[in-house]
């Protein structure tokens, strides 16, 4: 393999990482946060991604595809919490399994009623659709890089909220010791709510930026939502940063598992999972027992 | 998991049966015999699923229950049995009950003590995204490589003799003789994980669920009992899934896979938690559903999906508490017994 | 309330009468219960992927089998015909269980499905052990019609083997020498690859590298890049539905289409067109239909398929259309009386269908001799260019039906 395949490679371990950085972030908030296990989460990458195809097909516009899909995620996350999720906080994890499990079933039915079961693509925005030539015969899409920076702006913005404004302050010393926090008289409720949002939303994010450089079906969350378990495991419960750290190390582990030993490239994610766990039980950042 | 001490009392200890438990159990057991001398042989079939999928839940119990440990990687080791059967199956000729049965639950044995030994390092949350993770490193070795014919599964063209020398005494190829080996296997295992749950490894498992650090400052080896559980349970489950092949003649990769696990969880609870046979009522209750749901209408998954969540929120003690519900002061021994899990209990406080 | 579950999942009356409850309360039922009268309709059960996946093949090959049926005035060689159908869900480990429930519990008289081939091969299990008629309207697993071939199973599909075999010469031909194999790693990707590389390696061709990934995952960008540094003459590959367009995408979007040139097997462009738009210009494939096939069959059954559905038909629904033209000849061959199975499946295995595919007839193994047509994506269309090889016969290795 010479440097620039190398390279090459490289590049493509670090653009799946940052897509996986995007849909683990959000979990691991709401695992960090409302100490609330969501087996849904996958569903909802999925679904944002089907929401992208919808609203782009209509409106023949990738931006407001991804405003409109992150949108409407959001508001159903609002919506979720406040129906189903809030009564869950503190009730053991099986309950919440349970409710996930049965959220699974029922958006994968919805998507089938409202969407259909079909394949589809999304077109990317126009400005985004060409290639740069890296060598003689092989260029590398515009798109994929775009997705690199964007997920590296999302990241910063994300870093940004939590360790610099006072949402952030809240949402971090909920994090540490949630009995402190709603014991000084936080506004707890509301801030669990948006939480429980924004999670869903980055979820609904990663699918729909996702969705033109992949395709739109109904499977494609259930890979999604493990990958992203491993991630937080592997980075630590609540740790943004970790989940950083985790998805660019599965990144690179699958990509180039894949282009050396393909018959274990899933299963050696896995394997990496464990190494970390015996050398670190709560995860390369994680703090605290959950 | 740290429950409250208020929810300990009695709980661990199985609740003396009364006379209306001791009339529907013979019933039940009456009918579970006559069945395939009154039913057509699809609904023979249909039981022995049923009381396969059934054992697994109650193995799976065992943790959730009475550990109070939420595994996400039981179907792994329902999988993996299954597999062991098919690769040890020759393509013409069928495997030996006696080598093949031993050999497979000793690799769900195993496969459980490797996964049980390293995600029991953790809790809560994290416990049951490593056990989901570790399950699915499990369908990502039969899925991804070569060893049981990849994503496209295996056959067992014939089902385990269980021939003795010359001496046959019984065909597992006919439904009927397989679905009373099945009963019998169930049997068995009810009467091992109620003299497990009953004896003093059961009564140390619960006191450490109900009550981790006391548990453990009373000098129980918390690691080690909970090690114990889920090794047994893997190994039950593994039993399970070793007759699941056997009748299906035919495995894949998502006998393995975490939909599987949580179908089981979801049969635990709505089988209920605090009683042995609690998740073999709940695979006939859901099974059954599933099986009239299905031929009523083609959006099944939406109503079974709001079932779980109405069950979640409305009835946390599954079918038992409906019953008690139901039928009121007469059902003393379900009324009496705690319907929610006791980290439940501890949040309310 | 547990009692009566117990019970109800037990026996069939209060199965069916709570089915029928529920069915009161306003849904409707997917197992329309036909009254049993004198001369008892011929029951066909449907085995499809109705979700998933592949719903889509499903239900081509569910409306291609029932215009065939519509076209005769619902009857099947003079037989009145009844559906059953049954959502397989593209699921193997569901699929002997819904396989036992047509023939223990619906008592069909023939089952035909279905499209993945893991679910085929447990269908064919069943239908072996309780010796019910099957067709088989797509999935491909040559062993179906291989190892596993049985009298009373028929394929109105391919082999995997067919599709593929000629395309190894059509590439040569071309002056393409190295090439790489791209695919999944899973029964119908080997095969179709293995039957490639046997007509490719035939014609003095080398495969350099087999490249696979696990079914069915879509991140490419990994071995294609693989592919561009390894610069072979050509690509053959092998994906289907979701896989094949984010393949093709994928494939342009390295920008590989322009200096390397993309063959596949059929399926890599069929009912996926739509979604990958530009990217699949010009790609070769070959299969055993084209879209403007210009014979009559295919004239007229494209225009009634679309009267019938208001969709343009494809090879899946042709495949359930031809399922019925071979029940048809089956029961016609004995005025309509299943019961003389040596009889109706000695009429079957003799058929010759005037099929919109073109000419259609059965070898030994009960699989179809069909022409395979090299196709060319041009304007969103698989556009026949010419005959690959006519009257293409699979070889039905290990099958006992050919001595």
């Amino acid at each position: 393999m010479d440097l620039l395949t190398f390279g090459v490679q490289l590049l493509n371990g670090v653009q799946y990482g940052l897509v996986l950085f995007l849909v683990a972030s959000g979990l691991t908030l709401v695992f960090g946060i409302l100490g609330v296990i969501n087996l849904a989460h996958g569903a909802f990458y999925m679904l944002g991604a089907y929401l992208a195809y919808w609203i782009a097909k209509y409106t023949g516009s990738f931006w407001i595809a991804l405003v409109g899909g992150v949108g409407i995620s959001f508001l159903a996350g609002m919506l979720l919490e406040n129906i189903f999720v809030r009564r869950l906080y503190g009730r053991d994890h099986l309950a919440q399994v349970l409710l996930s499990f049965g959220l699974i079933l029922v958006i994968d039915e919805i998507r089938q009623i409202a969407f259909g079961k079909d394949v589809h693509s999304v077109a990317p925005p126009a400005f985004l659709q060409g290639s740069i030539q890296l060598t003689d015969v092989l260029s590398y899409p515009v798109y994929r890089l775009a997705i690199c920076v964007f997920c590296l702006i999302v990241a910063a913005a994300i870093f940004y909220v939590i360790r610099q404004t006072r949402i952030g302050m809240i949402v971090r010393a909920g994090a540490e010791n949630r009995q402190m926090t709603r014991a000084l008289g936080i506004p707890f409720d509301k801030v669990n709510r948006y939480v429980f949002a924004v999670g869903i939303a980055l979820a609904a994010l990663g699918g729909i930026v996702i969705a033109p450089i992949s395709t739109v079906f109904p499977g494609m969350g259930d890979h999604m939502l493990i990958l992203s378990f491993v991630v937080v495991v592997l980075g630590g419960i609540g740790s943004v940063a970790g989940a950083a750290v985790g998805a660019l190390m599965i990144g690179l582990t699958d990509t180039f598992g894949k282009v050396f030993f393909p018959t274990f490239s899933s299963f050696s994610i896995y394997l990496l999972m464990a190494l970390v766990l015996l050398w670190r039980p709560n995860g390369i950042l994680g703090q605290r027992e959950v | 998991m740290a429950g409250s001490a208020a929810a300990a009392k009695d709980d661990s200890v199985l609740p003396k049966p009364s006379l209306l438990v001791q009339g529907l159990t013979v019933l039940v057991v009456a009918v579970a015999i006559a069945l395939p001398f009154l039913a057509p042989s699809y609904y023979v079939q249909f039981a022995t699923k049923v009381l396969l999928i059934g054992l697994a839940a109650m193995a799976l119990n065992l943790v959730v229950g009475f550990g109070g440990l939420v595994s996400m990687c039981h179907a792994a080791f329902y999988g993996l049995a299954g597999y062991v059967l098919a690769l040890t199956t020759p393509k013409y000729d069928p495997a030996s009950l006696w080598l093949t049965l031993p050999l497979a639950v000793g690799t769900a044995a195993l496969a459980a003590l490797a996964i049980g030994a390293l995600s029991l390092r953790t809790r809560g949350i994290y416990f049951i995204m490593v056990t989901l993770a570790f399950g699915e490193m499990l369908y990502f070795l039969f899925h991804d490589t070569t060893i049981g014919g990849g994503s496209d599964g295996a056959y067992i063209y014939s089902k385990p003799s269980v021939a003795i020398g010359s001496f046959v005494p019984l065909n597992l190829e006919r439904a009927n003789s397989f679905y009373f080996v099945v009963l019998g296997v169930v049997g068995l295992s009810i009467l091992l994980l109620r003299a497990l749950v009953q004896s003093p490894f059961g009564h140390a498992l619960a006191a450490a669920r109900d009550n981790e650090r006391r548990a453990r400052s009373l000098g129980f080896p918390v690691y080690r009992l909970r090690l114990t559980a889920f090794t047994i349970s893997g190994a039950l489950a593994g039993v399970a899934g070793y007759f699941a092949a056997a009748q299906y003649g035919f495995v894949a990769p998502q006998m393995l896979g975490w939909h599987l696990s949580a179908m089981l969880l979801v049969i635990v609870v709505l089988g209920g938690m605090r009683g042995v046979t609690g998740p073999l009522v709940g695979a006939v209750a859901l099974l059954g559903f599933e099986e009239v749901l299905k031929s009523v209408t083609e959006y099944w998954k939406l109503v079974e999906g709001l079932v779980i969540i109405v069950l979640v929120f409305a009835l946390p003690g599954g079918l038992r508490q409906l019953a008690s519900m139901v039928l009121g002061p007469r059902a003393e021994a379900p009324a009496a017994e705690p319907a929610l899990p006791a980290a439940g209990e501890a949040s309310r406080a | 309330m547990t009692d009566d579950t117990l019970k109800s999942a037990f026996t069939r009356r209060t199965l069916l009468s709570g089915a029928a409850t529920v069915g009161a309360a306003g849904l409707v039922s997917s197992f329309p219960r036909p009254a049993i009268a004198q001369g008892a309709p011929y029951k066909v059960g449907l085995m499809l992927p109705y979700t998933g996946t592949f719903a889509k093949l499903g239900q081509f090959i569910d409306q291609g089998m029932r215009l065939y049926v519509e076209q005769k005035g619902g009857k099947l060689g003079g037989r009145n015909v009844t559906f059953v159908q049954i959502d397989d869900e593209s699921k193997p480990e569901t699929a002997t269980d819904n396989m036992n429930r047509l023939v223990g519990r619906e008592k069909v008289d023939v089952v035909v499905g279905t499209v993945h081939s893991g679910v085929a091969m447990a269908m064919v299990k069943v239908a072996r052990d309780t010796n019910t008629m099957l067709i088989i309207p797509n999935a491909g697993a040559n062993d179906a019609t291989g190892p596993q071939c049985a009298p009373n199973i028929f394929r109105t599909s391919f082999s995997n083997w067919q599709p593929c075999f000629p395309m190894g010469k059509v590439m040569a031909d071309a002056g393409h020498k190295n090439v790489v194999t791209i695919t999944w790693r899973y029964t119908a990707g080997q095969e179709m690859v293995g039957a490639f590389k046997e007509g490719f390696t035939a014609a003095g061709g080398k495969v350099v590298e087999e490249l696979a990934l696990p079914f069915p995952e879509v991140e490419f960008q990994a071995l294609i890049t693989r592919i561009a540094t390894l610069k072979p003459d050509a690509v053959f590959s092998f994906f289907a539905g979701g896989g094949a367009v984010k393949f093709v995408k994928d494939y342009a979007a390295a920008g590989l289409n322009k200096t390397i040139p993309l063959y596949g097997a059929g399926f890599l462009t069929d009912g996926t067109l739509e979604a990958q738009g530009a990217a699949a210009d010009g790609i070769k494939t070959t299969l055993h239909y084209a879209d403007d096939l210009d014979n009559p069959a295919n004239r007229a059954f494209l225009a009634a398929f679309k009267q019938k559905t208001n969709q343009d038909g494809d090879i899946y629904a042709v495949q359930g259309y031809d399922a019925g033209a071979l029940l048809d000849i089956g029961l016609g061959g004995v005025s309509g009386d299943a019961a003389a199975r040596d009889k109706m499946i000695a009429a079957m295995a003799a058929a010759k269908i005037d099929s919109p595919r073109g000419p259609m007839s059965f070898n030994k193994a009960h699989n179809p001799v069909q022409n395979i047509y090299l196709r060319e994506v041009r304007n969103g269309k698989n556009a026949y260019v010419s005959v690959a090889q006519a009257n293409v016969d699979d070889p039905a290795r290990g099958c006992r039906m050919t001595a």
